[in-house]
């Protein structure tokens, strides 16, 4: 009843291919941003660091997968090494021009990591599905090596780790361990607004189109004009920008350094399960997907000491894996396409209501 | 339905495209052997032919998908032994398929509007901001975009996933996105397979408008010999590959070879 388009009319083309073209949905946005933002000025340090924080990063490298294995259809199993390359290359970079903004760094390794994503995409033109996985392994696996054995990577660091250091933008510092976890937690939110958007642009025009043509029937695109080989490397390249950012805010403005270990294959399993959960093809469901993966766990941890339940905390963290895991198996019957088609169900019958149909 | 005339009407131009001996064979499986045809600017021609005869293969060699070991094709003047497929595309052939290859997982619209892809240009810069230019342009095709759906008669069914249309929409938003491409030289293999009547009556009307209103040059593949001799000014058969017949409609009706081909020989 209250979430219905009725009596607003579109006039131009132009307000039919917005992107919300919905008012209450445009409301909807606005409330999130401003809670978003706003956020730091009643949530303790432990929502901003251990939640927040991480959730949008997960969120961000979501978006980056998603817009490579859900919008073109080529599932990678190389996001973590992809991750790895934004920090290493924000690192670096930073250790060799210090003076230079750091937040500038951090987009720009996003770009080392598109280079390098890009190069390790090339077997798509030849190769689908899992056995394309199979070759990003390939990225996996070198690039984790690359990592651990090129001693330049991390300043010939006796310990083998990377260590954030400090830099400040107008004055405020941003990374490093003496920054605030307000100032971080602004920073990291900015930047994952700002690139959500870029990426729902992108998915609403031309190549958005373009890769879900070579997404749902390549020779169909192909025949229409489309060259795949292009079409597949832009989005290992984009899909890779977004991961390698993920990577280079995950060191600087969350972990304040990093081990090799970091960026193994572990990390890329859980950015594909992410958007499995939360749904291919969409960006809100890369959100979903994260906050299902990693905020759900840390608040069941909770809800023991919430309800004033007296459980050892080993037991608490057994408990968290069963019913996550239980969860997962829920979500998936209930949608196999996803938290995204969830939602989206949601919104039609929250049209319709108080009718069935 | 017009009644087919063996006069060479004025609509029909000059050669649109040629194909000189071509073949092509898959390891021992000749699928074509030595097939010449042209296809004038203007007209509706058909392909015919009994199952394997060839016909989806002539196309896929037409619009570069598959590359002849031997021939030549002419289109609008350039020869060549072998196209790449979006060169095809942006010379102007555009394709439909005979088991309906639509964008599943997108929209009627944005399935039509990726058909406009080739003609849009407007920089990665400006769709990353999706707008001014990329705006504009995105409306400017739209408009398009719209006037096809207007032509199809399928707005109520732009916001649905193609997925969930009946197949015979399904056919019909499949040739609004090859009618976005403004192509010159549309193919259309087998439009009207699986159809009842009334849709097939749709389908011809629509393909009859395509070719008046557009001037649009048509090749079609199609099963249902009242529907091709109907729709189309000449008429090529194929038959094992090998080109058996090639004139209009009522001289390949009366063709033995053709009748031999289609209901047998008495041994």
């Amino acid at each position: 009843m209250f979430y219905r388009e009725a009596g607003q009319f579109k006039t131009s083309y132009a307000s039919d291919q917005a992107i919300f073209p919905i008012l209450q949905d445009r409301i909807g946005i606005a409330v999130i941003l401003v809670a978003a933002f706003s956020l730091p000025l009643y949530a303790n340090d432990f929502i901003l660091n251990a939640v927040m924080i991480p959730f949008l990063i997960f969120a961000l490298a979501s978006i980056g997968l998603n817009l490579l294995t859900g919008y073109t259809g080529q599932l990678s199993l190389g996001t973590g090494a992809f991750m790895g390359v934004g920090a290493y290359a924000c690192y670096k970079l930073t250790s060799i021009w210090p003076d230079v903004n750091i937040i500038v760094w951090v987009i720009c390794s996003g770009f080392f990591a598109a280079g390098v994503g890009a190069i390790f995409g090339l077997p798509s033109l030849r190769i689908k599905g899992f056995y394309l996985a199979i070759a990003t392994l390939a990225a996996q696996f070198f690039l984790e090596w690359c990592f651990i054995r090129i001693a330049w990577l991390y300043n010939y660091n006796i310990s083998g780790a990377i260590e954030v250091p400090q830099r400040t933008v107008l004055g405020v510092i941003v990374t490093g361990p003496r920054a605030t976890s307000e100032t971080r937690y602004i920073v990291v939110l900015a930047i994952v607004v700002a690139m959500t958007w870029i990426a729902s642009n992108l998915m609403h025009g031309r190549i958005g189109r373009t890769w879900m043509a070579v997404r749902d029937m390549d020779i169909a695109a192909e025949l229409m004009g489309i060259r795949l080989l292009p079409t597949k490397l832009m989005a290992f390249a984009v899909s890779s920008f977004y991961c390698g950012v993920a990577g280079a805010l995950m060191v600087f403005l969350w972990y304040g350094g990093a081990e090799p270990a970091v960026f193994n294959i572990n990390q890329s399993f859980t950015i594909l399960f992410m958007i499995i959960i939360g749904g291919l093809g969409s960006l809100l469901g890369a959100y979903l997907g994260a906050a299902l993966i990693y905020i759900l766990p840390i608040v069941l941890r909770f809800v023991p000491e919430w309800l004033g339940i007296p459980i050892h905390a080993a037991t608490v963290e057994h408990i968290t894996f069963m019913i996550v895991g239980v969860l997962i198996v829920f979500f998936l019957i209930v949608e196999p396409a996803g938290l995204a088609r969830l939602w989206s169900i949601g919104k039609q019958k929250l049209r319709v209501w108080p009718f069935p149909y | 339905m017009r009644a087919p005339d063996t006069a060479p009407r004025a609509r029909v131009g000059d050669v649109l495209l040629s194909v000189e001996d071509v073949s092509l064979s898959f390891g021992g499986v000749k699928a074509i052997s030595g097939v010449s045809f042209d296809i004038r600017q203007g007209e509706i021609r058909a392909i015919i032919g009994p199952n394997g005869a060839g016909k989806t293969s002539m196309l896929n060699v037409i619009n570069g998908f598959y590359h002849p070991q031997q021939g030549r094709i002419t289109f609008k003047g350039r020869t060549r032994a072998k196209m790449r497929p979006y060169e095809a595309a942006y010379g102007g052939i555009a394709r439909t398929f005979q088991n309906v290859a639509l964008f599943r997982g997108m929209s009627a619209l944005d399935n039509i509007m990726a058909g406009r892809t080739l003609k849009m240009n407007v920089n990665f810069f400006w769709q990353l901001l999706r707008y001014g230019p990329a705006m504009r342009e995105e409306v400017e095709h739209r408009r398009v975009v719209e006037e096809i759906i207007d032509f199809l008669k399928i707005q109520e069914i732009r916001r649905t996933p193609v997925g969930r249309l009946p197949y015979g929409l399904q056919k019909r938003v499949e040739l609004g996105r090859a009618l976005a491409m403004q192509p010159e030289l549309l193919l259309l293999d087998e439009p009207m397979a699986g159809m009842n009547l009334e849709e097939k009556e749709d389908m011809s009307r629509f393909i009859l408008d395509v070719n008046e209103y557009y001037g649009t040059t048509i090749a079609l593949i199609e099963h249902d010999m009242g529907v091709v001799m109907d729709l189309s000014d000449r008429v090529v058969v194929l038959d094992h590959g090998i080109k058996i017949a090639d004139g209009t409609p009522d001289e390949v009706k009366r063709d033995q070879a053709v009748i031999d081909a289609y209901l047998g020989v008495a041994h």
